[in-house]
This record gives structure tokens, C-alpha cells and sequence, in this order.
């Protein structure tokens, strides 16, 4: 157990890629946690979908062991945390597990719009921040003016800004030394009653459920009985330890201490992120402040393409909510896709890496119904109705109007690029809010726009406008009533509920026709003329006719070689398998996804 | 079950009432019937689109030791080491150029044959022939060697369709083949027309269409062009250099075939044949009844006893088996019952007389995918037997033959 003066918890926040776990990299370097043959870039960032996209998914907590040159040793806890707005849940976890934060920034890039975010964030927390200025081997770096940019917005001066490469190792050393100096140990009752945070947890086939825990007062050792206060349940500390990162079984966490531990419990719903733990009979009576519900931006249906997989579907997403506190789900049936789950997201990202974790760990084939936000239908009786599936929204004759969810935008650009940032803020329907200048070539934009406008390709048409310069982090900020409909797709007159949509009337006819073209490209033509259709109520607004297909035969001499023929069609058949019946029509699953990636 | 061409007959044709060549009788005949394929590899070059065993002339016309008497001394070797079985009802000789071989080097090959099965009186002798081979005396020969029928490889009568598709032959060589097939006495004379080249249009289809039925064959083949892996054709499409066939444009070509030749009075009896009373391929139908048959020479295929064997496809690696005294043999297929079943019906299919149902033609028609079939207008009944009624959706029902198990029926 470590004395509460030796111990510093700390996370690094950024921008995403400004090299936050490059800097990890280093970090683990110097201090030895990793030997040198078993270094590789990222380290940290393990899962798969982490490695093939080069960004962190998930906050990774490490724990160093650091002799500082005035010769005293001390336990760092670091937890890198992922840039991308989606995870910045992740980012909001953590910072509750800790007392510092590094903030990152890119010397090439300067302060972008999630530097702003997790800053303020930081600073809400009451983390202390050491700022660090990263990437100065680059020749385009400009530390000076970066530097600036940092005191601009948290205050301070230019001097208290490090600067590093997290790629050469310039720089860091003096950043370790600096983290031991300049931020606080923890405060803790380091005899009283036990209370742990637990801020991440992961299911381990073998060992059930695993909490990551950040150790608030007390002292929490192997065999301690232990109560999960939120659900009242008591279970045995298996096994106690640290993450180095591999977890280290010491048996002990201290107060103020950062480690996991396991009790052998297999039922996932009696663990949730955010809980106090504490001992059983002589535990804490007031439990740590927890977290707010992270509130889902998107919704989507998820659907097993075998409707047995149903069973192993919720298994799955109830083990991945484990990982994924930000994730939502509840049943939900659909006419053509049958049993599944409507699910809610962060973002598109955070939706997309769902659905590859339950692919690809636990083995599932699934499609995916397009994303909506959640209107709320305001109905002629006076109630009103939260809709978060097209599905769901009532008979227009019973609404009154209907309400679409805001958020409160902000976007860091370049000045040079104001006016098309304006332009594309028109488009989507925004409002113009403040704009604050930071310093003479940098400027902060405040929107309030639907946020059905930004979350699916905002991010990208902004990029592409301001040729990578610009970035952006957006809020709730509450409903507001709009002209909105519901565009159904009928393939063969069947309305395909996981196609239909709900947008405002202005972007229906393009919807409708975008979707209408795709089907047509991605359903394989079959024996009969398949009429594909858009739809607000009775009125078609967008037509197309997949052809039956005429030839399918191979019309060629083989000679004798009647095994090669049905080795094709055996062939044939395989690649057929993939499909999904949909009413009549078979419906490739590949179609499910490409027909939902809709551009302007 | 009787069959219409009795084995001893002399001439089955003046015998019999000539049935049509999609009569089920006929159909389900043949697969009693006993055929022979001998494969010739020889070619001049190899076509772009061409994935048969070939042997090009590029590749062994200069080297001194010509390949081709090594080959028929192999292929002699081979039917020697056959158990006698027999009399032949069918033979065919294929390729590859068959006709690259002399006639002499044909006769030892065709004596091999009636020496060790016997070949039966009226029996069909076919040999496939490419029309810039037309030779009158070698030609006379052939008949008398005994060849009864010729497939010519006429491919096109447009020379811009000839020249994209490597054909080295002119529209008229073609012509002159078939007047001349018919004056040496060769009895049956049939046509191969491929059709779907990117260089075709419909109306130079419709060109070559009509200029085949006017020579009047006895038989008509036409082959959809298909891209196979492996070919020069393949290549280029893969590099976009050359468009892949357009199904579309495909059907439209089959359906000018089949309303044409119909309207000539050939009768369609196989996906891709046609013919007069009397002229159907012996060997393909005998195929196509899942009958027996031996395969000799270069990648040749033999089916017999529920076993289907294919032979070495690389010359030298053939040419070494047999001189060594062993089968040439590159594998052998032992099919389960059930898998038997499912080709029965898949061939079947492929004629317009179809197949009798069985207890797996009940099936298909119960299963899923046979009722949307059958609801399609591409599966139908006639009393015991199944049809395709749309000839070409036929892989559409084979795939959905292959999707039923043995459990279900
Ligand atoms: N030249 C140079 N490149 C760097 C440096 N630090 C990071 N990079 C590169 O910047 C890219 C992003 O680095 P990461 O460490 O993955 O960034 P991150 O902040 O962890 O990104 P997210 O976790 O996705 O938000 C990688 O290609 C790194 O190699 C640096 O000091 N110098
Ligand atoms: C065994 S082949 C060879 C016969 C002869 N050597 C010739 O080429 O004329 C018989 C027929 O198959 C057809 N054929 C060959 N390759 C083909 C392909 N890739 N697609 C369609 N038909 C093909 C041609 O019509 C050819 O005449
Ligand atoms: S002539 Fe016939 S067998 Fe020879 S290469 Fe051409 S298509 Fe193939
Ligand atoms: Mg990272």
C-alpha cells in the first residue's frame, strides 16, 4: 500500500490524435512498466477496432512506478481517454477517478474543439492541469503560438506549458517530474469506512465480472466481503490488484489508489459503472456522487440476421454495457427484421463500434436499421409521446406537432473560413449564436441546430469546408417544434420499417430518392419486377423498378465435367446466404449498411 | 423402358416413327444409352475466352517432336487398358481441334475404340471440327473412317465478331464447311454460335441467326458467351479492358435464338440446343440422363458405377501415365445417394422434356424456394415429370435443388 503522499492519479486528455497514447507509450517507457521488446506504438490501445482505426475507443487505466530525481518513489495512475466526441463519456469517467489532467495539444494543430471540451470538463472536476504542448519534432510545430492559444483559454502563463514530442521522448522526463511537482496527492480518509468508485468494469468469461476501481477511503484487500451499494449486492474480493497494465494481483488497494477487482459475480445487472463499493456489515453509509446517465444521441435497431440469435444478442449486449456504460437498449420488434433491440448511441461512431464489438466478440451477424434521434410527437389528447424508432410515431392525425432535439454547437475555425462554416450552418437549419475571437486567426462559432442536422455527416461536410481545420463539440439544448415527417420505403409495397426515416419535410424528396436508388443498386434483381418506393403516407415521392432478372442459367458446353458445374453452383448458393427475407423480397445484409451511409 | 434407338438397328431414323428430340421417352432413354468421348487437344492458338484442356499450336508446332502421334499412341494405350464394355451408341470426338489430327491419326484412334467396346450399327460418330479446317479429301476420309456427324465451330457469321472472339476463320469458310460436310456424306451436321460478345450488336445476331438456318443444319448449338476464370478474356475484363457479357443483352439473344430456330423447324431441346427429328447429340443427351460414358484423353471426364473420374490435364503428365502403363487419372468423385438424386434433377432440368419428379422433385416443389419457383412461372408440373418453363432462370432451380437435404424428403 502506498502512502497517500507518493501517489498521483492523473488522466491525459485531447483532441483526438493530438497523441495521448503516444504519450502513454513514453510514459511506460521511462518508467519501465513495459520492457523495451514488448513495446509497440499505442500500447494501450488493445481492442482490435482500437489498432486497425488508430484512435482510442475505450479510457485505459495504467499504473507506473516512478523514482522522481529527488530519489523518492511514487505510484502514478494514469488513464489515457479517448478524443473523439462519442467517447467523451470515457473522458468524464475518468476525470472523477483522478485529481490532474494532461491536456494535450498538437503543436501543428493549436486548441480544437474536444481540447476546449475536456478542458472545461477538467476544470468543472476541479482537476488540476498541466498543459503540455506536443508533437514540437514536427517542422510545421508552433509551439509559441500554441502555448498562447492554451494560456488563452485555461489561463496561467507560457511558462507553465511543456513542451514535448511524444514521439522522440523530448520533453518528457521533465513532464514526469512536473507531474510529481505540480499535482496534487489525493485527499483521502485513508482509515475510515471503505468507498471505491467503481468507473469501468469488462465481463471475463473465466472470472465474470471485472470493476475497475478507484479506491476513495479505506483500504480494500483480498477476502474482504464487499457490497455494491446501488444494488445491494455482497460478494468476496477474489482477487485484488493493479493494472501495470497487465493486472498485478497485490491484494491490496489503499486509499487513493487505483486498481480492479474481482468477485466472482457472473450476473451482469448487479454491477453498474458509477457504484460505490464499500464492506459488507461495516461498510460507508453514504455513497460517492456517481454518474450522470450519459444521454444517447442516436437510436438504431439492432437485429440478428438468424432470428435465433435473438437470445445471444441480449447476452451480448448486456456484457458489452458493461464496457460501454453509454450504451442503451431495450426490445423491440420489427415487421421486417423481426426480433431485436433499439439501441442508443453517443454518435455514429460510437454505433458503429457497437456493432463491430458485438460482431466480432461475441460472434453475431447483425443489421442495422437507419439511425434517428428521439422526436417527441405532441398529440391532439394533450400527452406526449417520446419516439425513438420512425416506427413509433403516430398517425398524423393524432399529432398536434412534432419536436426535434437541438444541440448547442461549437466550432473552432480559422477565420478565413468563417463564411462557409456560416454557409453550412444555413443549410442545416442552424441558428447563429455568440463568436469569440482567440486570438487573430482563430475563431469559436456558437450554433444552436437540429441535432438530426449534425450528427450524421455535419463533422465531415465541415472538414471537407475548411480543409481539415475546423472541428467542432456539441450539447443538448432542449426540443423544438418542426416541419417533420416520416419517409417510408416500400420494396415490392411492403413498407422495409428498418429504411424509414424521420426528417424535416425539406430533406424528404432527397432522402427518398437517395434511398431509392441504393436499393436499387444493392438488392440483386430476383424473378419478379420489384417495385422500390418512397413514401410520406400515401404519396410516393421516389420510384424505381428493380427488373426481374432474365438469365441465370450456364448456357455453355461442359463436356462430361458435371462436377465442375456444381461446384459453381454450390459456389452460387454459398454466396447467397447472406440475405435477409423481407417480405418476399431477399434482402442482402450488405444492403442494411450501405443503404443507411447516405451523403448529401 | 424402351428405347427409340435400338442399338442393332441399322438405321434407326428409317425404322422407327422419328420421335422429337424433346419427346420425355427419348430423353429418359438415353440414359441407358453407352457413350465414348475422346479428348484432341490440338489447337492452332488458343482462343481468348477458351478454358478447355488445349494443346495451342504455338505452344508444340515447332518443337521437333510433334506431340500429336505420342498422343494417339497414348490415347490407343488408354482404351486399352478400359474394360471391355459395349456395343457404343455414341461416340464423340472433341476438343480442342480434333480435325488437326490427320485422318489416319483419327482412324487409329476410332479402330481403338470399335475394337475394344464395338460400336453399334447407327450409332452417332461425331467429331467437332472448326470450319478454316474444311479439306474436301480429308473430310471424304472421315466418312469413311466412319464418322457419322460433325459439330462445326462456326461461333458467328460476322467477321468483326469472329475477329473480337480470336476466331481466325471467314464468315464464308464457314459456309462452304457445311455445304461441304454435306457433300463427303457426313449425315448429321451441327453448328456452334456463341452469342454476348461485347463486339455483337442485336442486329448482327439476328444476321448470323438467320444465316445459320438457312444452311439448314440437322443440329444447332448456341453458347452464351461466359467469362471463365483463368482466360485471357478474363484477364482483360478484370483489368477493364474488355466488358463482362450483359446478361440482359444475353436473354435478348437467346430469345431471337429460340423464336428463330423454332420458326425454322428445329425444335429446342436442351438449354442451349436445338435440333431436327432424329438429330439430338447422342452423347450430350446421354449426359444429361446421367447416363454412362468413357472419357479418353487430355482432361477427359468418364462417369460409371455411380463414380466420376477426370484425367490428367497436363500433356506431359498424361502422355508419362500412359506410356508408363498406368490410368492417366487426376481424380474420382464416389457420389452419395442423395447427391446422385440432386444431379439427376439438376441435369434433367436442363432439358425441355425435364426429368421425372421422385420423391426430390416433391420435395423441391414443398420447400420455400420451389413454390416461389413454381409462383414465378420458372418450375412447372407435368403429370409425373418437373420442367423449367423458362429456360433461362434453369440454375436458379439447380441452386435451390442443391438447398434440400436428404431430411427432408
Ligand atoms: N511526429 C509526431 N507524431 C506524433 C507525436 N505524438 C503522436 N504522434 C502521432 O499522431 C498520431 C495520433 O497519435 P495517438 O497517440 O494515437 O493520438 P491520441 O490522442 O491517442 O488519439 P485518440 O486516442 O484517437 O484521441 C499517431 O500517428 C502518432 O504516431 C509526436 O510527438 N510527434
Ligand atoms: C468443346 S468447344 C471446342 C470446339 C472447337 N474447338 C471450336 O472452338 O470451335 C465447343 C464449343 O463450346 C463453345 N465455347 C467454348 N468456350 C466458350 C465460352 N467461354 N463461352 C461460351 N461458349 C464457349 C464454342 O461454341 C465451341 O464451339
Ligand atoms: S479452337 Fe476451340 S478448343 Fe481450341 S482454343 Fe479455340 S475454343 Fe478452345
Ligand atoms: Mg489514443
Amino acid at each position: 500500500m502506498t502512502d497517500l503522499a507518493r501517489i498521483r492519479n492523473f488522466c491525459i486528455i485531447a483532441h483526438i490524435d493530438h497523441g495521448k497514447s503516444t504519450l502513454a507509450d513514453r510514459f511506460l517507457q521511462l518508467t519501465g512498466a513495459v520492457a523495451e521488446r514488448d513495446m509497440r506504438h499505442q500500447l494501450l490501445d488493445t481492442m482490435d477496432l482500437e489498432r486497425e482505426r488508430g484512435i482510442t475507443i475505450k479510457a485505459n487505466a495504467v499504473r507506473l512506478d516512478y523514482t522522481a530525481t529527488n530519489g523518492a518513489r511514487y505510484a502514478l495512475n494514469l488513464i489515457d481517454t479517448p478524443g473523439h466526441v462519442d467517447f467523451s463519456y470515457e473522458v468524464s469517467r475518468s476525470l472523477a477517478a483522478a485529481e490532474g489532467a494532461i491536456l494535450v495539444v498538437d503543436a501543428t494543430q493549436g486548441i480544437e474543439a474536444q481540447t476546449l471540451a475536456n478542458a472545461y470538463l477538467a476544470i468543472e472536476n476541479g482537476l488540476d492541469i498541466i498543459p503540455v504542448v506536443n508533437k514540437i519534432d514536427l517542422p510545421a510545430a508552433e509551439p509559441d503560438q500554441v502555448a498562447d492559444q492554451i494560456v488563452g483559454v485555461i489561463g496561467g502563463s507560457g511558462d507553465d506549458v511543456l513542451r514535448v514530442s511524444a514521439k522522440t521522448g523530448a520533453g518528457v522526463p521533465e513532464l514526469l517530474e512536473a507531474i510529481v511537482a505540480r499535482l496534487p496527492a489525493p485527499t483521502a480518509d485513508v482509515t475510515g469506512p471503505l468507498r471505491a468508485l467503481v468507473f469501468d468494469s469488462y465481463y471475463d468469461p473465466y472470472r465474470g465480472v471485472v470493476c475497475h476501481v478507484r479506491v476513495v477511503d479505506g483500504t480494500l484487500a483480498r477476502g474482504d466481503q464487499i457490497l455494491y451499494m446501488a444494488t445491494a449486492e455482497t460478494a468476496t474480493a477474489d482477487e485484488v490488484g493493479t493494472l501495470t497494465p497487465s493486472p498485478s494481483p497485490g491484494g491490496r488497494l489503499g486509499a487513493g489508489e487505483v486498481g480492479y477487482v474481482i468477485s466472482g459475480i457472473k450476473e451482469i445487472d448487479l454491477i453498474r459503472v458509477g457504484d460505490t463499493i464499500t464492506h459488507a456489515g461495516r461498510g460507508a453509509v453514504t455513497a460517492l456522487a456517481g454518474y450522470r446517465e450519459p444521454k444517447p444521441m442516436v437510436f438504431s435497431g439492432l437485429f440478428p440476421t438468424e432470428g435465433d440469435d435473438f437470445e445471444r444478442l441480449r447476452e451480448a449486449l448486456e456484457k458489452l454495457r458493461l464496457n460501454d456504460s453509454a450504451l442503451v437498449y431495450q426490445a423491440e420488434t420489427s415487421r421486417a427484421l423481426g426480433f431485436g433491440f433499439r439501441c442508443g448511441f453517443l454518435g455514429l461512431l460510437h454505433m458503429e463500434i457497437v456493432r463491430e464489438r458485438l460482431e466480432r466478440e461475441y460472434d453475431l451477424d447483425l443489421v442495422a436499421t437507419a439511425p434517428s434521434v428521439e422526436y417527441r410527437a405532441n398529440l391532439t389528447e394533450g400527452s406526449v409521446l417520446d419516439v425513438r424508432s420512425p416506427q413509433d410515431l403516430p398517425d398524423p392525425v393524432r399529432l398536434t406537432s412534432v419536436s426535434e432535439p437541438m444541440v448547442r454547437v461549437m466550432i473552432l475555425t480559422p477565420t478565413e473560413f468563417v463564411g462557409t462554416v456560416m454557409e453550412l450552418v444555413r443549410l442545416r437549419r442552424g441558428e447563429m449564436g455568440d463568436m469569440t475571437y482567440l486570438g487573430p486567426e482563430r475563431v469559436e462559432l456558437h450554433y444552436r441546430i437540429p441535432l438530426a442536422e449534425v450528427v450524421f455527416d455535419f463533422f465531415d461536410q465541415l472538414k471537407s469546408r475548411t480543409r481539415g481545420y475546423a472541428s467542432l463539440d456539441y450539447e443538448p439544448s432542449g426540443y423544438q417544434e418542426a416541419d417533420l415527417v416520416k419517409v417510408e420505403i416500400l420494396l415490392n409495397g411492403t413498407p422495409v420499417d428498418a429504411f424509414s426515416t424521420i426528417v424535416h419535410r425539406s430533406r424528404a424528396f432527397n432522402y427518398g430518392r437517395a434511398m431509392v436508388d441504393r436499393l436499387r443498386q444493392l438488392i440483386p434483381r430476383q424473378l419478379f419486377d420489384i417495385p422500390v418506393q418512397a413514401a410520406i403516407g400515401p404519396r410516393v415521392i421516389a420510384r424505381e423498378t428493380i427488373k426481374a432478372k432474365r438469365k441465370d442459367v450456364i448456357a455453355k458446353c461442359y463436356g462430361g465435367d458435371i462436377t465442375r458445374k456444381r461446384k459453381l453452383l454450390e459456389k452460387q448458393k454459398a454466396g447467397k446466404r447472406r440475405m435477409k427475407m423481407v417480405g418476399n423480397v431477399e434482402v442482402p445484409q450488405e444492403a442494411f449498411i450501405s443503404a443507411l451511409r447516405i451523403d448529401e | 423402358m424402351s428405347n427409340p434407338w435400338p442399338n442393332h438397328s441399322p438405321s434407326p431414323v428409317a425404322e422407327l416413327a422419328v420421335p422429337s428430340p424433346d419427346d420425355p421417352v427419348l430423353a429418359d432413354a438415353a440414359a441407358g444409352w453407352r457413350s465414348a468421348y475422346v479428348h484432341i487437344p490440338f489447337c492452332r492458338r488458343r482462343c481468348p475466352y477458351c478454358d478447355f484442356a488445349v494443346v495451342a499450336g504455338d505452344e508444340w508446332a515447332r518443337r521437333s517432336d510433334d506431340p500429336t502421334d505420342r498422343y494417339v499412341d497414348a490415347v490407343v494405350g488408354e482404351i486399352a487398358m478400359e474394360e471391355p464394355w459395349g456395343p457404343l451408341d455414341a461416340v464423340n470426338l472433341g476438343g480442342g481441334t480434333p480435325t488437326a489430327l490427320s485422318a489416319d491419326q483419327l482412324g487409329r484412334v476410332l479402330d481403338a475404340v470399335a475394337e475394344r467396346f464395338g460400336i453399334a450399327p447407327g450409332a452417332e460418330v461425331s467429331i467437332e471440327a472448326n470450319p478454316e479446317d474444311w479439306d474436301q479429301n480429308a473430310w471424304a476420309d472421315l466418312v469413311a473412317i466412319g464418322f457419322t456427324r460433325v459439330s462445326l465451330g462456326v461461333q458467328s457469321f460476322d467477321p468483326v465478331v469472329l475477329a473480337a472472339l480470336g476466331r481466325s476463320h471467314h464468315p464464308k469458310m464457314a459456309a462452304a464447311a457445311v455445304a461441304g460436310a454435306r457433300r463427303v456424306g457426313l449425315g448429321s451436321v451441327s453448328l456452334d454460335l456463341i452469342y454476348g460478345s461485347e463486339a455483337e450488336t442485336p442486329a448482327s445476331w439476328a444476321a448470323t441467326v438467320a444465316t445459320a438456318l438457312r444452311l439448314d443444319p440437322d443440329h444447332l448449338s448456341g453458347y452464351a458467351l461466359t467469362v471463365e476464370r483463368g482466360t485471357e478474356l478474363s484477364r482483360r475484363v478484370g483489368a477493364g479492358l474488355a466488358a463482362a457479357p450483359d446478361p440482359d443483352h444475353q436473354a435478348d439473344a437467346y430469345e431471337l435464338l429460340l423464336a428463330a430456330a423454332t420458326a425454322a423447324g428445329l425444335v429446342h431441346y436442351e438449354v442451349s440446343n436445338f435440333a431436327t427429328p432424329g438429330h439430338p447429340c447422342r452423347y450430350n443427351m446421354a449426359t444429361w440422363a446421367q447416363g454412362e460414358y468413357l472419357g479418353f484423353g487430355l482432361g477427359a471426364h468418364g462417369h460409371g458405377s455411380g463414380v466420376r473420374t477426370r484425367n490428367l490435364r497436363r500433356l506431359d503428365a498424361y502422355l508419362d501415365a500412359v506410356e508408363q502403363g498406368r490410368r492417366p487419372r487426376a481424380g474420382a468423385e464416389t457420389q452419395p445417394a442423395w447427391g446422385r438424386e440432386q444431379e439427376r434433377l439438376i441435369l434433367g432440368l436442363r432439358r425441355r422434356a425435364g426429368v421425372v419428379a421422385g420423391a426430390i422433385g416433391d420435395t423441391l416443389e414443398r420447400s420455400h424456394k420451389g413454390r416461389r419457383l413454381t409462383a414465378a412461372g420458372v418450375l412447372a408440373r407435368h403429370h409425373d415429370r418437373l420442367v423449367v418453363a423458362r429456360p433461362l432462370l434453369t440454375d436458379e432451380v439447380s441452386r435451390a435443388v442443391l438447398s434440400l437435404s436428404a431430411d427432408d424428403c
